[in-house]
């Protein structure tokens, strides 16, 4: 590599988060770690330069607080090159149909606070001409369930916004968005549920598609396991008439 | 409350799961509750790692903490792999000082259980080459524990299986290798005693391990094929291999072993069939040096995932005892004799020199260990009671790693350090605080 690049990781004490900062560190790049919680985001930063001998900075940030996102963007020591947003809160669906205040959290940490934030990316990155945006969303935002619909019309209104914006990129130039749909991951989001085996993967293999989408493949939207676009491109083909009365 | 057992399916007990997910929320957990124990990956292949009341899983303590490439010192919290550990450093050209015969442990379950490799008679075990643990204790308070500090502590809770404290995190201080290759030597053993004087005149040798087949019987008892290795310098892969790279890439797992694996393919016929095919391909390279990467040669089993489950549904108990030099050729020839007689199928048997120890209830001691696998029968428990005997009698002890069934008798006959820990314990009232199911059942 001969100009040093930056990731920053938005979300950087998640599982996800902590895999896709050490996979970009192993081919080099120098990483920014922003998270509410600077002391767990700097034991991970301490973890990835133990393991790799890259430069590693913590940033603290709450996404939530969307007055203070311009001073966040501006007070970066470097535009990084790629910046991938893995902010995001699952909730507890039943909880959240009375709850309205868990109800908003649920909606602002994984629609709002999310798609500010990176539109203030795009626009940096547009001025200089160049960047790549990640955007991890869910499978849940391709179709309304019952069981995480809270969850999953934030998770479709954070989609939307990455398909716009990247429209709206790709007509003016340099800067690429990319829309990522893990699917059920062994995290701590999802530790004690039920999950089937062959539709789950570990943060590990999210983090190489995630660097494959970003950094070496030209791709636009993706599921980080094949069998989710299948398994989502059923889910969508049924008639409402009937998916209404199924229990997914 | 789950159903916990350990590598090797028997015993089972039910528990309730604790899973901190980093160092700092151990002190508290381990505060408010009594009758825990820390469990790294299970690997302890009894009752070792199932707590009274509650296990605390380690892994969420996952995170390396730091290294320096100066002075190839490693921190880790307790719940690193080695083979984390090995994926990250093999290549950059450190290599962990011990390694037991999996790569699949946790760095807290390699201090608890004081693991050994097969350079014990020289280097002596992960205890020996640590520079310092930090231990949770059962007040909540968090110690530094190390050779000049807290040393009574640190002597305990290497090999003291956990009943000291929750470890958080470890400085180990990695050995700097020139190729992640071993420069193998295969030597035949005709016989016991050949196999013990070949293991004797080798012990100069880093890493010497002897393969032994359990079912020879007669003239043949104990006939053996003994393997030693050293790190292959960047000149001996010159030699020996030019074509290869210097570090070559960590291994994959290619087989896996079904969830139902028939047992009964795993009988004398067969056992007796691949130890004479294995027996035959080792002697036909004798002599001959080779290099081997250093996954195969130091985790030969890690290639095939479940190996435990070719014991079938009831389960396994790995039976390693240590037998003093001074009787270690009659009683090994007895137990061998025994273990032949009964026919019982033992895929691999190993036999090591090693060396003393200096954990307060630490296996090893200055002899020759055996290691054999046993299906669990009927009769299994009352044959193994007779080999413990024989044991005993030689100055000898098990491996509380692997133990699921000693008495206590047999246990405190062998473990001399026994009344320290249990003052150690009841000073900073560990006792009631860390108990495992195997503490419990022999009154540690």
């Amino acid at each position: 590599m001969t100009v040093q690049k930056h990731l920053l990781v938005i979300g950087g004490t998640s599982d996800i988060g902590q895999a896709t900062a050490l996979c970009y560190a192993r081919a080099g790049w120098h990483i920014l770690l922003a998270a509410r919680d600077p002391g767990a985001a700097q034991r991970n930063a301490d973890d990835i330069a133990a393991r790799t001998e890259v430069e590693v900075s913590v940033h603290t940030l709450d996404v939530l607080k969307t007055d203070r996102l311009a001073g966040f963007v501006a007070g970066l020591p470097i535009l990084p090159d790629t910046v991938v947003c893995l902010v995001g809160e699952l909730g507890e669906q039943e909880r959240a149909q009375t709850d309205l205040a868990l109800a908003t959290l649920i909606l602002r940490t994984n629609f709002e606070a999310p798609s500010l934030l990176l539109g203030l990316f795009s626009e940096r990155f547009q001025e200089r001409g160049s960047g790549t945006i990640v955007g991890v969303s869910s499978v849940a935002g391709d179709r309304g369930r019952a069981s995480n619909y809270l969850y999953g019309a934030a998770k479709a209104g954070f989609s939307q916004f990455l398909s716009g914006l990247r429209n709206r990129m790709a007509i003016a130039g340099k800067v690429r968005v990319v829309t990522v749909k893990p699917g059920f991951v062994r995290t701590r989001m999802t530790a004690g549920m039920n999950l089937p085996g062959f539709l789950t993967v570990d943060p590990g293999k999210v983090a190489d598609e995630i660097y494959r989408a970003a950094e070496e493949k030209q791709r636009d939207v993706v599921y980080v396991s094949r069998r989710w676009r299948f398994v989502m491109m059923v889910i969508r083909a049924i008639p409402e008439r009937i998916f209404k009365r199924l229990r997914l | 409350m789950t159903e916990l057992a350990g590598w090797g399916n028997y015993p089972k007990f039910p528990t309730e799961l604790i899973e901190p997910r980093a160092p700092a929320a151990v002190p508290r957990f381990v505060a408010e509750r009594s009758g825990l124990i820390a469990r790294g990956s299970g690997r302890a292949y009894g009752d070792a790692a199932i707590g009274e009341r509650f296990t605390v899983l380690s892994g969420g303590l996952n995170r390396m903490r730091s290294f320096d490439p100066q002075t190839a010192l490693l921190t880790v919290e307790s719940g690193v792999l080695l083979a984390d550990i090995l994926t990250t450093f093999a290549s950059r050209g450190f290599f962990p000082k011990v390694v037991p015969g999996t790569k699949f442990v946790t760095v807290g379950g390699a201090i608890a259980a004081d693991v050994h490799g097969k350079n014990h008679h020289r280097d002596g075990g992960f205890g020996d080459n640590l520079e310092s643990f930090q231990l949770a204790l059962s007040n909540g308070e968090t110690v530094t524990c190390s050779r000049s500090e807290n040393t009574e502590l640190f002597a305990a809770t290497i090999g003291g299986m956990g009943l000291t404290g929750v470890i958080l995190e470890a400085t180990i201080r990695l050995l700097r290798i020139e190729t992640g290759w071993l420069r193998q030597e295969t030597k035949v053993a005709k016989d016991l005693d050949s196999a013990i004087a070949e293991l004797e005149s080798s012990a100069s040798a880093t890493y010497s391990v002897a393969w032994i087949d359990c079912l020879a019987r007669g003239t043949s008892l104990g006939r053996s094929l003994i393997y030693t290795a050293e790190h292959a310098t960047r000149d001996d892969k010159d030699t020996l291999r030019p074509d290869l790279e210097p570090f070559p890439a960590p291994r994959q797992m290619r087989l896996c072993v079904p969830g139902l694996f028939p047992s009964w393919l795993l009988n004398r016929a067969s056992v007796q069939v691949f130890n004479e095919l294995y027996f035959q391909r080792g002697a036909s390279k004798a002599g001959a040096q080779s290099l081997i990467h250093w996954d195969p040669y130091f985790f030969p089993l890690d290639s095939i995932a479940g190996w435990n489950r070719i014991y079938g549904r009831n389960g396994f108990v790995q039976h390693q005892c240590v037998i003093p030099f001074r009787q270690a050729r009659v009683v090994l020839a007895e137990i061998l004799d025994r273990v032949s007689r009964r026919g019982s199928a033992s895929f691999l048997t190993v036999l090591k020199l090693l060396r003393e120890s200096n954990g307060v209830i630490s296996f090893p001691l200055r002899g020759y260990t055996l290691a054999m696998d046993f299906p669990i029968t009927e009769t299994l428990f009352a044959f193994l009671d007779e080999l413990d005997e024989l044991v005993v009698g030689a100055g000898g002890r098990l491996y509380l790693a692997k133990d699921a069934r000693q008495s206590r008798a047999t246990f405190e006959a062998g473990y001399p350090g026994l009344p320290v820990l249990r003052d150690i314990r009841r000073h900073t009232s560990g006792k009631e605080r860390f108990v495992s199911r195997q503490s419990a059942r022999l009154g540690i």
